[in-house]
């Protein structure tokens, strides 16, 4: 488990793409959002929370192709299903390798491109709170996402028609986190029920990642 | 002698054939005596005025929209456990009426809404689940069509109904809490003491059992096709190999 | 016996395409799968390495205890030679890769990176990743693709090797590997007659 985790982080970040591309987008969402609605301080200040969770998912969105569909074209996931590890510990550490290459650096990128959208200073730490806590769900959904379409030519975009419906929960409670945050009204109800999505999914939906992924293989 | 005889698909269709003729038939009387009688020999509501004659399209199509996706619920379940395959074809035929059904509920109620709220659309916690619902279906019915292999596709989309099921319900509460709305709550409920009256009341029941016959109606007779379908399928591949 | 097939029938494509396949797989002992393109073989494999449930027929004695090589390496471009059999052994619980890299003559390539290898020199690599996976029976599905004779040579040896140590391979090729030893096994007489899957068959 520990050598497909540094495998894939190894990978990450020698095949480019991993630990930069996603910020990279991420960047890119936040600096085109005031191009789209103008750049007044208090509209962007209202609106930054939000773009910053939508950002955040759009960009976890756009490399979960990678998490599965690079070993299911050179064999390797044909190999991991023979190997000694279960099916559900394969997914789950893809997953946690998504979260740590593209989740976790947008956690630490949020407070930064916060600054661009003029967020107001008590929501900082919220959005950061927020994202720590609510990416890890997006990484899990999107795995199940990835190995639903692993076994199709260009699924890329029927995954993202799979997955963003999934999305839902997570961004309203995320955003709602940051959101109440921004106007200082107390986020306990939200985050917990973030929490309670993050824990949920990394509990219960590597299983039907992993039968998903059964049938894929077989 | 069981209900699962009804899952070998030759019985299905030769079950179907008999009863099919008798389900339209109750389909068009109940849809045309509840309609007519509802949009002609009901009076108008005193605020909402003829507008309120809506519902009875809205709310049976908004029902079914809900029920279709918990058919398919089971019949996906019914697949996973039982492997029977009439339960996954009959599945992947209910997606696109349920998908309809929920379209329908969607223009109806911006029709209504309009002169009602005025506005077409509003971010509404009813009508966000609603969307969200018309995505799933999407979803649903995308991955049937992308995937060739038809046990493949069958399961995958079983686990996908499932997954998608509970992230529909949680999508239900998250719209909840995320805006309280302008609609109206459950017209229809069995505890209430504030129920809509008997005027309307039994036209509407009329028009909800129309809907519930013309969705079995459809189901039964999109199955038959997809049965038919897959029939054909295996025929060709029978032929190609000898 | 380690590994036994027992009326084993398998499908591709909705069609039947082999039926009532038995045979016994012993330890030390290699068995080479003929037949002609189509016939089945990779399914076959597919199947007995429990990728893919068969229609019908049981096999017993595979649960990990196989090794399975299929048409791609299932290389990483990006890490080197070391790195990936490195990861594979790892995977297995295994830690020395030093052998396998002696046995298919990679220690001059250890600190490539596999993307620059040729595809003769990734086979290798593949191969050599069944040495650290210190599993019994090796299930191999052409495996001398892309490799010279020298390298054939390699190959063949390794399994001798692997035989000797009490290990077992079932492979299917159509080049002879000089494995006196070996029993072949003609898939041919054990063509499905043409028929859809039993599945299916709810639908005629």
């Amino acid at each position: 488990m520990r050598a497909l985790l540094l495998r894939d982080l190894r990978l990450a970040i020698r095949a480019g793409g991993g630990f930069g591309l996603g910020l990279a987008f991420f960047l890119i969402v936040t600096v085109l959002v005031p191009f789209g609605v103008g750049p007044q301080t208090e509209l962007l200040s209202r609106i930054a929370p939000g773009i910053l969770w939508i950002g955040a998912l759009l960009a976890c969105l756009l490399s979960l192709d990678r998490i599965l569909a690079l070993d299911w074209e050179d064999g390797s996931l044909d190999l991991l299903a023979t190997a000694p590890l279960p099916m559900e510990g394969i997914v789950t550490v893809k997953a946690f390798a998504h979260w740590i290459t593209t989740g976790l650096p947008l956690v630490l990128a949020a407070p930064v491109l916060g600054v661009l959208l003029s967020l107001p200073i008590p929501a900082y730490q919220w959005v950061v709170i927020s994202l720590a806590v609510g990416t890890p769900a997006l990484s899990v959904i999107g795995t199940f996402g990835a190995a639903l379409t692993v076994g199709i030519k260009r699924g890329g975009l029927l995954m993202s028609l799979l997955v963003l419906p999934l999305y839902v929960p997570t961004l309203i409670f995320g955003a709602e986190v940051a959101r109440r945050g921004a106007e200082g009204l107390t986020v306990q109800t939200p985050l917990l029920l973030l929490a309670g999505i993050s824990f949920g999914v990394i509990a219960l939906l590597p299983f039907a990642s992993a039968a998903v992924l059964r049938i894929n293989l077989r | 002698m069981s209900l699962w005889e009804y899952a070998n698909p030759v019985k299905f269709i030769r079950t179907t054939d008999k009863v099919l003729p008798w389900i339209w038939t109750l389909t068009v009387l109940c849809l045309v005596t509840g309609l007519i009688w509802g949009f002609f020999f009901t009076p108008n509501d005193f605020r909402q005025g003829s507008t309120v004659k809506i519902i009875y399209i809205h709310v049976p199509s908004a029902l079914m929209a809900i029920n279709a996706w918990l058919m398919m619920l089971v019949a996906s379940l019914i697949w996973i456990v039982r492997r029977h395959h009439v339960s996954a074809l009959a599945a992947r035929a209910a997606a696109p009426v349920g998908a309809v059904m929920t379209m329908i509920a969607l223009a109806t109620g911006a029709f209504w809404g309009q002169p009602m709220w005025g506005t077409w659309w509003a971010w509404d916690p009813r009508l966000t689940s609603f969307l969200i619902l018309f995505l799933f279906y999407l979803g649903y019915m995308a991955l049937w069509e992308a995937i060739e292999n038809d046990d493949t596709a069958a399961d995958l989309t079983s686990i996908l109904c499932l997954v998608g099921s509970v992230f529909a319900v949680l999508s239900r509460y998250a719209v909840n809490f995320w805006n309280q709305g302008l609609h109206q709550g459950a017209t229809l409920s069995l505890d209430k003491e504030e129920n809509i009256s008997d005027v309307f009341w039994f036209p509407l029941l009329v028009c909800i059992a129309g809907f519930v016959l013309l969705f079995i109606a459809l189901v039964f007779l999109r199955t038959q096709t997809e049965i038919r379908a897959r029939r054909t399928r295996a025929l060709l591949a029978r032929e190609g190999q000898a | 016996m380690v590994l036994s097939v027992r009326d084993l029938a398998v499908t591709r494509g909705g069609l039947a395409i082999l039926e009532g396949v038995s045979f016994d797989l012993a330890a030390g002992e290699a068995l080479v799968l003929r037949g002609p393109n189509g016939v089945g073989k990779t399914t076959l494999l597919r199947s007995v390495a429990g990728l893919q449930p068969p229609e019908m027929g049981t096999v017993t004695g595979a649960e990990d205890q196989i090794a399975y090589a299929g048409h791609s390496d299932g290389l990483k471009a990006m890490l080197s030679v070391t790195e990936n059999l490195r990861f594979w052994a790892s995977v297995f619980g295994l830690s020395d890769i030093e052998p396998a890299l002696v046995a298919f003559d990679l220690t001059d390539l250890r600190d490539r990176m596999a993307g620059t290898l040729s595809a003769g020199q990734k086979r290798r690599l593949g191969l050599a990743r069944l040495m650290v996976t210190g599993r019994p029976i090796w299930v191999l599905d052409e495996p001398t693709v892309s490799l010279d004779v020298a390298s054939v040579a390699l190959f063949a040896e390794a399994v001798r090797t692997h035989l000797r140590g009490g290990g077992s391979a079932l492979m299917a090729t159509h080049i002879d590997l000089g494995l006196t030893e070996a029993t072949v096994v003609d898939l041919t007489p054990f063509k499905a007659a043409p028929r859809t899957r039993s599945m299916d068959e709810a639908f005629l």
